[in-house]
């Protein structure tokens, strides 16, 4: 009887596998078709009927993206903006730390007017945005693409429920040691916040990676395009070249799936502490 | 007295920067959008502005009585209306399925179904956009073989909100699944074993228990895909400029395009001002039947 039961839970083990791996395969498959036809040649693919791989390999589609698709400044673009959406990363610490560990007048009326703002659509705001930096003259600059999207409500209550788990004992005897607020906040805290810091600053650079809407909003002028803005105006100019597109879209795709595989680790982990809240 | 005052006001240079800028761009705009949708703010508006006339209710009249706006709140309601079911019924398949096992083959599984949600969605559209091709796609190329097709996807206006549909289900499959099934590992062994005892099969186990304990996560992912389809943008943005004959323009593209491509935005404000006020209600709608369920 156990023994039957045990062969039949492995057999349904063994449906189950099967259909998982076909379900994943048809998932990865797009990603496949647009790895490998980056390398196939425009004649190929214009082909009627083409084969999986490519049977002459080439990098031309490669090359055009930079020699005629301007992508080298739209990567720049791209890195720039990245790199300061870590500025955000750390305001967003900051102010979960200090919802988390301070007490000051109006603190509650302000976190709860923190996340009220993950209730905003973005089509909402993005005219008045647009107004707001029209006014400051930050439109078709880079710093008006950056700050729109530098903080999120929803990091910061990660941030201050990491923190509000901290024990206060471990602060009051660093102030009763001299320590200054700041300097706690930089040598305690951020490293005992290493868990949260690291999903955090992974979701910080897959999100400025793969910013679209207020690039495309803010900036009239190419030479402030995002790698996405650039990917979408590369599509419309070259509706038939699919070589090209796939070889724009590889080369967005694929550093974001090497980084999501080496941390994966981290950003698994980082669900567990949502869902748990 | 001077330290005391200094101790005062540290924890708002903490917290200082974060909330000047989410009120300058989150809570301010939404009044600002408030004000705008009752005017007639243009392009000319912008450079001088007193131009700007206040219209009252003109613009949420007009986009009552504009055939464009009205076949996009229909297309947005199709999107919400087979997404939402869509996205959480699969995600929770694939959660349940992965559960099943816990050996490497399954945790690399998990890897495959999330890499399409962190994907940068306007490649993605690319990529789709190539596979959906009559003449040269992966899509029409595959039906070929096993003598179907050629579908027109795309260019149809009756395929192509689904092919829309089918690729945005395919991106928020991952990040639902993961939420899925960290509520799935936290459902104690012991209720599962105490059910095998008592003889129940796995049917009976996944309707009985593992649904049961999934209420939250279930009612979580409604309502958060429930917004995210309505905020529908990206992918008839990047695809199809909602076409064919308008056949995909969602709301969330309406407001841009009256916004940034007519400068319209008094008129676009208003258009986004409903959408915020449609989502407010189906999100207090799915509250309600919430809280019904969990008095029951």
């Amino acid at each position: 009887m156990d023994t039957n039961f045990r062969s039949e839970r492995k057999l349904s083990k063994g449906v189950v596998g099967l259909i998982l791996a076909f379900w994943g395969l048809m998932t990865i498959l797009p990603f496949l078709w647009m790895f490998l036809s980056s390398f196939k040649s425009n004649a190929e693919i214009s082909q009627m009927t083409q084969n999986f791989l490519p049977q002459h390999w080439t990098l031309m589609n490669y090359k055009n993206l930079f020699v005629s698709g301007n992508f080298g400044v739209y990567l720049k673009n791209t890195l720039i903006i990245t790199l300061a959406s870590f500025v955000g990363l750390l305001f967003n610490a900051m102010a979960g730390y200090g919802f988390a560990k301070f007490k000051f007048k109006g603190k509650a009326f302000l976190f709860i007017a923190v996340l009220s703002t993950m209730m905003i659509p973005g089509q909402v705001t993005m005219i008045p945005v647009y107004l707001i930096l029209n006014q400051l003259h930050l439109t078709n600059t880079l710093l008006g693409i950056i700050l729109p999207g530098l903080v999120g409500a929803f990091a910061i209550f990660l941030f201050r429920q990491f923190m509000s788990n901290i024990s206060d004992s471990i602060i009051e005897a660093a102030r009763l040691d001299g320590a200054s607020e700041w300097y706690i906040f930089w040598h305690i805290i951020l490293p005992i916040s290493k868990p949260v810091l690291a999903v955090q600053g992974i979701l910080t650079f897959i999100g400025g990676w793969n910013a679209f809407l207020w690039p495309l909003i803010i900036a009239n002028d190419q030479k402030y395009y995002t790698l996405s803005v650039g990917l979408q105006l590369l599509q419309g100019q070259h509706t038939t070249d699919y070589g090209l597109q796939m070889a724009g879209s590889s080369f967005m795709v694929i550093p974001i799936i090497i980084i999501f595989l080496i941390f994966q680790k981290y950003i698994l982990q980082g669900f567990n502490v949502q869902a748990e809240k | 007295m001077g330290k005391s005052i200094r101790n005062r006001l540290m924890p708002y240079t903490f917290v200082l920067p974060a909330l000047l800028l989410l009120f300058l761009f989150s809570l301010i705009p939404i009044l600002i959008a408030l004000v705008i949708s009752f005017t007639g703010l243009d392009i000319t508006g912008l450079g001088n502005w007193s131009t700007v006339k206040f219209v009252g209710m003109d613009n949420f009249v007009k986009l009552f009585h504009d055939s464009q706006f009205l076949q996009s709140i229909g297309n947005t309601l199709y999107y919400v209306v087979i997404g939402v079911p869509l996205v959480v019924l699969l995600s929770l398949t694939v959660a349940i399925l992965i559960n099943f096992g816990n050996n490497k083959f399954f945790s690399f599984l998990r890897l495959i179904f999330y890499t399409p949600s962190i994907t940068n969605t306007v490649a993605v559209a690319v990529v789709w956009t190539y596979m959906y091709n009559p003449n040269m796609g992966l899509l029409n190329n595959m039906l070929g073989k096993i003598g179907l097709g050629p579908l027109q996807w795309l260019n149809d206006p009756a395929t192509a909100k689904i092919s829309l549909i089918i690729l945005a289900v395919w991106k928020a499959i991952g990040l639902n699944m993961l939420i899925f099934l960290a509520a799935l590992q936290g459902i104690p062994r012991s209720l599962y074993e105490a059910a095998e005892l008592d003889g129940a099969n796995w049917w009976e186990q996944t309707r009985h228990i593992t649904l049961p304990s999934l209420r939250f996560s279930i009612f979580f992912v409604s309502v958060t895909t429930l917004i995210g389809w309505f905020q529908f943008f990206d992918e008839p943005f990047v695809m199809t400029k909602g076409g064919p004959l308008n056949s995909t323009n969602s709301v969330a593209l309406f407001v841009y395009q009256n916004g940034f491509q007519n400068s319209n935005f008094g008129y676009a404000a208003a258009g986004s001002f409903i959408m915020f006020a449609a989502i407010i209600v189906a999100t207090l709608i799915q509250f309600k039947i919430q809280k019904k369920q969990q008095g029951e």
